[in-house]
């Protein structure tokens, strides 16, 4: 518990230990960075701020060597080098740890070390090495665990010790706290302290701004492919730094209207118990839980804790054998697929936009067809596709939802994410659903786009629908949801009012160490029950 | 030094159309070469080859007689690949629906007429639907790999369909040859051009405008469509995978079967031990080729068909095995599939060198 995390933090005053030069990246004709300057010392951490498709991952991605720029220069130490590969970087000593982990999810933490260190043949020997790089840093780690076995927070902690292996001088982390409770947070700023007491420097990709504003020493900040500003962000409020990130100040949500307090029930899950699909996927226990007309309810919880279980319980893609475990809108639907459930006035956007909200390579009108095809719009007479019809209701979501396109029926695929984000949500809006079940509704989408889809949740709920958000950002949860559950190893934890709730409680019961903690004591008592 | 493929960021539209032909060239270029290497004239045999079958008005018609099965069974195929259930056996389809169809002239000699004929016509389809339906199920409830489980039982269909051609169904008046009792003119499907194009060429023009209609106009094929590209999108959209895996594989098989009885009430007129000469796996080839799209399936099936007659014209004329056909079939297949790789994905060269000059700098 040395270091603390509190404080003032200053730049170290040293050379630079990796310099990009006048770096401009072209994807044909379009400038994913253009002649964009960083500079990070020994033992700081650098934060590169940016919405989505502001050239973060371009940059890092030449960092790292994935990538060659299209013109410019970067310096190693004060020399000129040329990273041709990830390969070429991890021996000029930059490591990265990734969003999204690349681990097999049936070896253990030594073998999937192993199958990224080839010059390690001895086992038990990587092994020692494991448990002493882990402990040195604060990552503790059991060597012999299958990863299946380990929670996100573990996971990743064998992605960075896996770094840590190689002695690194810079540590290039993706959204490192996407996916971690507070707590594991907090953990995790104690350990990139350490590495930097050592002198190892630290380029911190985030989108959570109080976050950067807490650890980070330096920070450089793109927009369009520019860098706009670099400054030292404990000087900055949040708001101006969001400000700095999208160009403008950051649209601010109203929901002035309280939810109505005694209105229908429109959503009802009753003792909903489902196995788990396959070995690596969570099963559900009794989850029981009402959503009124009018509020939106919150599911926090860290990923892989059964929200993707729920979720496809709840949209029909998988049923049930009772038909009381789902009711919307007073009509029993557990035993009914996602098309009749749509019929009752249900709609449903899914976590992943690409592949499972939508088809990529498909056309966005017929990405329409996809979930509108028995909705009553009219689509089709007899079988026959209305494809007028389809791009007239294309073209009216592209309008209301203010998604940006290059053409005006482009390939799903082509949109940016918070673009494709809101041509999804807008889909099902656009249809004055009386349910909207929503998993992640802002995840990977810059916060212009996150603001304009979590002000048309609230209003959708305030017009009188009932909206379920299943979200693992906290901060979206609080910003808002009416009432908060939170989903942990498959049990869900009974509702209780946002405004009651301080992030260290939620925390707690995220990590699933808040059963009969003084949270909402009578409520939460039955919630573990299975 | 390293080749990797990478993946293109907006694969390009025109291309989509250009690679066949692209295809087509690099396969009459290597054709050219395997010539030229081999002694022979190369512009005499690719003449021979491509010429010469379109000079005479029998064989434009034999061409179309040709063209007909391969065309009517990829037609099928299409629908099946563009769901991504990967039917490679039309070919024991295609027998099962020859079987099925000549139980009738085979074992009741003295029924004839139109009557009976359409009700051949509908036992064959019958007969390859119910075929292809076992590796549907086999796919559906034990999530078996039709792409094995479709070949094998290619096999099987054929030593069956051998079987019944030496063994039960062998014409008793037939002086031991293999074959079943030739059909009488009651019994086969009316010639309505020339001297050899059967109302089968009409069977094929109505699939290839039905088809077209189907996956172009409508919600099943859309579903295809869907299913194929991603089956979770597919799922959420309330589409069920293993009926269109059902479907698909009915009307691949179903269209299989009409080829096979096609065949045999028609050119061949009797059950053979082989009723076709690998027509079921050319379709393959034509499909991808077309595009998966019915008109271009039309061209290419045309196209391919004009191979198995260069085939033939190739062995009179110079002497060329028969294998020469089916080498300009596997290099045509080869060269669409390498130029549709490259629609998706660049070549890029990356030195492994490189890597030292960083280290040292």
């Amino acid at each position: 518990m040395e270091p603390k995390i509190a404080g003032r933090r200053t730049r170290p005053e040293s050379g630079a230990l990796i310099q990009a030069i006048g770096i401009t990246k072209l994807f044909g004709s379009f400038k994913a960075n253009d002649s964009v300057d960083l500079t990070i010392r020994p033992g700081e951490i650098h934060a590169l701020l940016g919405e989505n498709g502001a050239g973060k991952s371009t940059l890092v991605k030449i960092l790292y060597g994935s990538l060659q720029p299209s013109e410019g220069e970067i310096r190693w130490k004060g020399q000129p080098v040329r990273i041709a590969s990830p390969s070429a970087a991890r021996k000029l000593g930059i490591g990265m740890v990734f969003q999204h982990f690349s681990l097999f999810d049936a070896l253990t933490v030594t073998e999937n070390i192993a199958l990224a260190l080839s010059d390690r043949s001895n086992r038990t020997a990587l092994a020692k090495e494991i448990e002493k790089v882990s402990l040195e840093y604060g990552l503790p780690l059991n060597p012999a665990s299958r990863i299946v076995d380990l929670s996100v927070g573990e996971r990743q902690r064998v992605e960075i010790v896996r770094c840590l292996l190689q002695n690194p001088e810079l540590l290039i982390m993706d959204e490192p706290t996407s996916v971690l409770t507070p707590q594991e947070a907090d953990d995790l700023f104690q350990t990139l302290d350490r590495l930097t007491a050592r002198g190892c420097a630290v380029l911190y990709i985030s989108h959570r701004l109080e976050e950067v504003k807490q650890i980070c020493h330096h920070a450089t900040i793109l927009r369009l492919g520019k860098v706009v500003a670099e400054c030292d962000p404990q000087q900055e409020t949040a708001s101006q730094l969001a400000s700095l990130m999208v160009g403008a100040d950051v649209h601010v949500l109203s929901s002035d209207t309280p939810p109505p307090t005694s209105a229908k029930t429109r959503l009802s899950v009753r003792n909903l118990s489902l196995p788990e699909p396959h070995p690596f996927a969570v099963a559900l226990h009794d989850i029981s839980l009402d959503l009124k007309a009018g509020e939106i309810v919150g599911i926090a919880g860290i990923a892989g804790n059964g929200q993707g279980e729920f979720f496809d319980a709840l949209s029909g893609e998988r049923t049930t054998d009772r038909p009381d475990t789902v009711t919307i809108d007073g009509k029993a639907a557990g035993k009914l697929g996602v098309t009749a459930r749509r019929r009752l006035g249900a709609a449903f956007v899914p976590e992943e936009r690409i592949g499972h909200g939508a088809v990529p390579r498909l056309r966005l009108s017929d990405n329409v067809l996809l979930t509108r095809h028995a909705t009553g719009d009219q689509l089709l007479r007899v079988g026959v596709i209305d494809f007028g019809g389809m791009k007239t209701l294309a073209d009216r979501i592209g309008r209301s939802f203010d998604v940006r396109k290059s053409a005006v029926d482009p390939e799903a695929g082509s949109l940016s994410g918070g673009n494709l984000q809101k041509f999804i949500v807008g889909r099902e809006i656009d249809r004055q659903p009386s349910v909207l079940v929503v998993s992640q509704p802002t995840w990977g989408v810059d916060a212009g786009a996150a603001a304009v889809i979590r002000q048309v949740l609230i209003d959708l709920a305030r017009s009188g629908s009932a909206v379920l958000i299943i979200s693992q950002d906290l901060d979206e949860i609080f910003e808002i949801a009416d009432r908060v559950a939170v989903i942990s190893r498959g049990h869900l934890s009974e509702p209780v009012p946002a405004r009651s709730l301080t992030r260290e409680q939620i925390g707690l019961m995220m990590a699933g160490l808040g059963e009969g903690k003084p949270v909402a004591k009578k409520e939460t008592a039955h919630a573990h029950r299975a | 030094m390293r080749i990797v493929l990478e993946r293109r960021l907006t694969p390009s539209r025109s291309m989509q159309y250009l690679s066949p032909l692209l295809a087509i060239v690099l396969s009459l270029v290597t054709f050219f070469i395997i010539f030229v290497l081999s002694g022979i004239d190369p512009l005499k045999a690719l003449y021979i080859y491509f010429v010469e079958p379109l000079t005479a008005v029998w064989s434009i018609e034999d061409l179309l007689v040709k063209a007909v099965p391969i065309i009517l069974i990829a037609i099928g195929l299409a629908f099946c690949y563009q769901s991504a259930v990967w039917n490679i056996g039309a070919e024991g389809q295609l027998a099962a629906g020859a079987l099925a169809g000549s139980i009738i002239p085979v074992m009741f000699p003295l029924l004839q007429g139109p009557a009976v004929i359409t009700a051949m016509i509908l036992m064959g389809i019958a007969g390859g639907m119910a075929y292809a339906a076992i590796p549907a199920i086999l796919k559906i409830r034990f999530n078996a790999n039709e792409t094995l489980t479709t070949l094998m039982l290619v096999y099987v269909a054929n030593l069956f369909l051998d079987y019944m051609a030496r063994g039960p169904w062998r014409d008793p008046a037939g002086f031991n040859f293999p074959n079943s009792r030739p059909f009488d003119e009651g019994q086969m499907l009316p010639i309505i051009a020339g001297d050899s194009v059967r109302i089968s060429i009409v069977f094929m023009l109505v699939a290839v405008v039905v088809a077209w209609f189907l996956t172009t106009k409508t919600m099943t094929g859309f579903k295809i469509r869907v299913l194929g590209l991603s089956p979770r999108a597919g799922s959420f959209g309330g589409f069920s995978r293993n009926k269109m895996v059902m479907l698909t594989f009915l009307i691949s098989g179903g269209l299989a079967g009409l080829a096979g009885i096609c065949e045999v009430a028609g050119p061949i007129g009797q059950l053979r031990t082989t009723v076709s000469p690998g027509y079921g796996f050319t379709a393959i080839i034509v499909a991808f080729l077309g595009r998966l799209h019915p008109f271009g399936i039309l061209i290419a099936g045309l196209l391919l068909a004009l191979s198995y007659m260069g085939g033939e014209g190739a062995q009179v004329a110079i002497g060329l095995s028969d294998q020469t056909t089916q080498v300009f079939q596997g290099m045509l297949l080869f060269y669409v599939l390498a130029c549709d790789s490259f629609i998706y994905y660049r070549l890029k060269f990356v030195r492994e060198r490189a890597l030292d000059a960083a280290t040292a700098g």
